[in-house]
């Protein structure tokens, strides 16, 4: 490995409409390593990586970049990729109604004379697939796999792009901890074949698991730039640099006051919407207590936000049966008004399919689950909707100019505290919050925990979706694990530990609580 | 809890962002005055005589009507083909029960609008309860509604309706103040009111705005384009009191207008209507009844197309089975020239006006040119194709996304 470095971008500045994302960053990375970037929701991360790919193209930023020795300038993706440069965007891109093969090649078909040729096209998807480690047909119906196999799939069809340069933007944000480490481990592969790669991560293990080398932006300039074999190249010291300010924790303290059960769903059985005969959740029984926080933990496709969403309005599935009880009596949940209506909120875990109008401004999207309480005779009073959301803009600390700003053109971590604000300002006695910090930085996780410890300590039962056991031993009074549509398993906060949970995830549908 | 609370590193005070000009809005007024002032030329001064300006009104009353309902149908990102065939319907309707049924003309009016809301619920039934796509249900409609309008009118064309039901598509308010100088007084008053209602009512937005502390455009652009407005109502009220005062299907559709700016601005209706068209899995699951929101907007749709046929059957003074051709194409054009977007979520019932006035200026300059209407056609279809073009141009340039 030589040390010439294979990019610098040098005082990169990007305006949209006088709202300046990009002040001035610089950034090198050197040829075959692994190189993260942190920083904290809205610093520019994923801007940086737009204007270097050519999605902002050429002459809309400011400042210089030399790829591989040559001072470019793309004006689009095509051009980027034809350089070797391709970008993983935080929001996966694959047509979910073509094979693999044929995403694989999209854009780029194995054809003689305008004729695909099928044969190598599946010949040669299938040693891509080898070589990401993806133990699928490549005739497949990419929406037939998990999140986890589509990242692979979208490396698999980097590297049919003969990538020099792999941009990651927080791949593993929607895996589970299994996918991830395969994940990482395949960035390894890549990385002694010779590929360098950029990886934008709010998960610092995993960047001290990978990176070689760190740059830290923040309020769009770049901080820091260390490597990650230096002495004091700790976790600590990116959090410093991301936020400003040490953190000392990870969770906030808090005291539990936990009352009456208020929330108890018994027997609720769902069958798959498509697959009709398949029982997608099994038989479940839990209850939440006032003040109480809940996890609920499981691997990918268990059943959990299935579970939560033909709960919340029957939003998913179909034959459900099952009572839901609230304070002891028996409520209703056939339409999402109702559950709303009842006291119930499910803040999803896609943002960008199920949780905001992208087109519509932060004002719309929070007053979306509540409209009923700012209106007066069917009239909505604007005054107050644009109050009610400043309030959120400043009490979550969402970073926008103001609240009439655009969600769709809000950073990642940004939307998801607007998803937030929504539900909280529909005033729930249950809060279902399923990946509620997916995407978010540490700092801003720190301030959603602190939110969720607040909800609770108003009395309302709050119960928290997540992948990320951590999160949830951290978090949760109680925790139950799901596993293939079966409650497995419920431990204490005292009793649970990572291996604990692990082994009721696994256990399978036999193992019924 | 010191680690919630930053050090001082809170970001300064925001900044407003300089509020970026929205050229779409002056886009389509510019395009509205250049074309006004192109036929004026190519006219030598014939397209904004009185006469003229009054059947500008009158004649293009049912797209601008039309246009309204559209827009929100087209927010909510469906689309509605059969509106020329209800007017036709409606049209119909009307004229048997005044011409044979002897039913007075108001309750010709009510029957109507009636049938009007009956047709939006059935092709509402379908589209929201049923599940089938809103292009197919309203091509069935197109069809299904034309051929009972040739049922209906099997006996030929209707003629001989009630004074007053023609008056509502062809007649004048009475000139109850006088006249000055050969001006119908009411005309002016009316003009002069309006023009005062838009600069408060514009001014009054901008304050709550400043309150709020939300993004305002410049002083001067804010001005320029009120000041323009105010004079553009001032002179087109001037020129109608020249002719016969104010025709009575202006106040019909001053009051649509502000009805239905305030209805999809201001009201959980139109909130939601707005909220599925921007997201529709995202309006379900903040609880919208989706269902009865498309219902309602279809059966909006059939009433106000219901209105249409009673408005141009006045206009018209009879009616005939051929009534309505091509409506729905004017009234999705005018929308869309009036900046909706073809994907749902975005669209004004203001926009949509301007729009439908655009094609109606366009028709009545190349009338008065006497263009043969073949022309006429294709250059109306040349205007929304570059209408829609330099939208999306100006999207881009906005570096969206
Ligand atoms: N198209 C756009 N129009 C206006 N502002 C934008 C646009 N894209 C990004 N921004 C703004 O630029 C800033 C940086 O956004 P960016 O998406 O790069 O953040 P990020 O570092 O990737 O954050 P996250 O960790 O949340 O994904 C944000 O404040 C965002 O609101
Ligand atoms: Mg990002």
């Amino acid at each position: 490995m030589n040390n010439t470095p294979i990019l610098r971008m040098d005082n990169i500045v990007k305006n949209f409409n006088g709202v300046t994302a990009l002040k001035n960053v610089s950034l090198e990375v050197t040829r075959g390593e692994v190189h993260a970037i942190c920083g904290e929701n809205g610093a520019g991360k994923s801007t940086l990586m737009k204007v270097l790919s050519g999605v902002y193209p050429a002459g809309t930023y400011g400042g210089n970049i030399v790829f591989e020795g040559e001072q470019v300038g793309y004006r689009s993706i095509n051009e980027s990729e034809a350089d070797g440069i391709v970008i993983i965007h935080q929001e996966l891109a694959l047509s979910p109604y073509l094979s693999i093969a044929e995403n694989i090649f999209l854009g780029n078909e194995i054809s003689t004379r305008g004729v695909i040729d099928w044969n190598r096209t599946n010949r040669e998807a299938a040693l891509l697939l080898a070589r990401v480690g993806l133990d699928e047909n490549p005739a497949t119906r990419v929406l037939e796999l998990g999140v986890g196999k589509q990242q692979l799939v979208e490396i698999a069809k980097a590297l049919s792009k003969q990538v020099k340069l792999l941009i990651l933007d927080e791949p593993t944000a929607a895996l589970n901890d299994e996918d991830s480490a395969h994940l990482l481990t395949l960035i390894n592969h890549l990385r002694e074949q010779g590929i360098t790669s950029i990886i934008i991560s709010h998960k610092l293990k995993e960047i001290r698991q990978i990176a070689d080398t760190v740059t830290i932006i923040r309020d769009g300039e770049t901080i820091e730039s260390f490597s990650m074999s230096e002495p004091d190249a700790t976790e600590a010291r990116i959090i410093r640099s991301m936020v400003g300010r040490d953190l000392s924790s990870l969770f906030p303290p808090r005291e539990a006051n936990i009352g009456e059960v208020i929330f108890e769903v018994r027997d609720w059985s769902v069958y798959h919407p498509v697959d009709t005969t398949r029982l997608v959740v099994d038989g479940a029984n839990f209850t939440v207590r006032a003040g109480e926080i809940v996890g609920f933990a499981g691997l990918m496709g268990a059943g959990r936000t299935e579970l939560a969403m033909s709960i919340f309005g029957r939003s998913y599935g179909t034959n459900i049966s099952g009572t839901v009880l609230k304070d002891g009596v028996e409520i209703q949940t056939r339409t999402v008004d109702e559950a709303i209506r009842n006291g119930l909120a499910y803040a999803t875990e896609d943002r960008k399919k199920y949780g905001l109008n992208l087109i519509g401004d932060i004002a719309v999207n929070v007053s979306a689950a509540a409209l009923a309480k700012l209106v007066r005779f069917g009239v909505i009073d604007r005054h107050r909707e644009y109050k009610v959301a400043d309030s959120y803009r400043a009490k979550m600390n969402i970073k926008a100019p103001s609240v009439s700003a655009i969600t769709g053109k809000l950073s990642g971590g940004n939307q998801q505290k607007v998803v937030l604000s929504k539900w909280i300002f529909s005033g729930p006695d249950v809060l279902i919050l399923d990946e509620p910090t997916r995407g978010i930085d540490v700092g801003a996780k720190y301030e959603i925990y602190g939110i969720i410890n607040e909800l609770a300590a108003q009395g309302k039962a709050v119960i928290v979706i997540s992948s990320e056991l951590p999160e949830l031993i951290g978090l949760s009074d109680r925790i139950y694990a799901i596993s293939e549509g079966v409650l497995t398993g419920e431990v204490a906060r005292a009793d649970a530990t990572q291996e604990r949970l692990m082994h009721f995830m696994t256990a399978g549908k036999d193992s019924a609580l | 809890m010191s680690t919630t609370t930053p050090a001082g590193q809170q970001p300064a005070r925001r900044r407003l962002p300089r509020f970026r000009v929205n050229l779409r809005q002056y886009g389509i007024l510019a395009a509205l005055a250049i074309i006004v002032l192109l036929f004026q030329i190519l006219t030598e001064g014939r397209l904004l005589l009185p006469g003229n300006v009054n059947n500008l009104i009158q004649q293009n009353a049912y797209v601008l009507i039309l246009a309204v309902g559209m827009v929100m149908v087209i927010i909510a990102g469906h689309i509605d083909l059969s509106v020329g065939s209800v007017v036709a319907m409606v049209g119909a309707i009307a004229a048997i029960s005044t011409n044979q049924w002897g039913l007075p003309w108001w309750a010709a009016v009510i029957l109507a609008i009636l049938v009007g809301a009956l047709v939006g619920a059935w092709q509402g039934f379908w589209v929201a309860f049923v599940g089938i796509p809103a292009f197919i249900v309203t091509l069935a409609g197109m069809l299904i509604f034309r051929g009972l309008t040739l049922v209906l009118l099997t006996g030929g064309t209707i003629n001989g309706l009630p004074e007053q039901f023609t008056a509502i598509g062809a007649g004048w308010l009475p000139g109850w103040f006088g006249e000055l100088g050969g001006r119908d007084v009411l005309t002016l008053v009316l003009g002069a009111l309006a023009a005062a209602m838009l600069v408060l009512q514009q001014v009054r937005s901008r304050a709550t705005l400043r309150k709020l502390d939300l993004p305002r455009e410049p002083l001067t652009s804010f001005w320029l384009k009120i000041g323009i407005s105010a004079l553009a109502i001032l002179a087109f009220t001037w020129l109608l009191s020249d002719y016969n005062g104010t025709p009575i299907i202006l106040i019909l559709l001053a009051l649509i207008i502000l009805i239905y700016t305030f209805l999809l601005n201001r009201t959980v209706f139109g909130r939601h209507i707005y909220a599925m068209g921007g997201n529709l899995f995202a309006a379900m699951m903040s609880g919208v009844k989706t269902r009865w929101v498309n219902f309602f907007i279809f059966v909006n749709m059939g009433v106000l197309a219901g209105l249409a046929g009673v408005v141009s059957t006045a206009r018209a003074g009879g009616a005939v089975a051929s009534a309505g051709q091509n409506y729905e194409l004017d009234a999705i054009a005018a929308v869309f020239i009036g900046g909706a977007a073809v994907q749902g979520g975005v669209g004004t019932v203001v926009g949509a006006v301007i729009g439908g006035l655009v094609m109606g200026v366009l028709n009545m300059g190349l009338s008065i040119l006497s263009v043969d209407a073949a022309w006429q056609m294709t250059i109306k279809g040349l205007v929304l194709l570059l209408a829609v073009a330099f939208d999306i141009f100006n999207k881009r340039r906005a570096g969206g996304r």
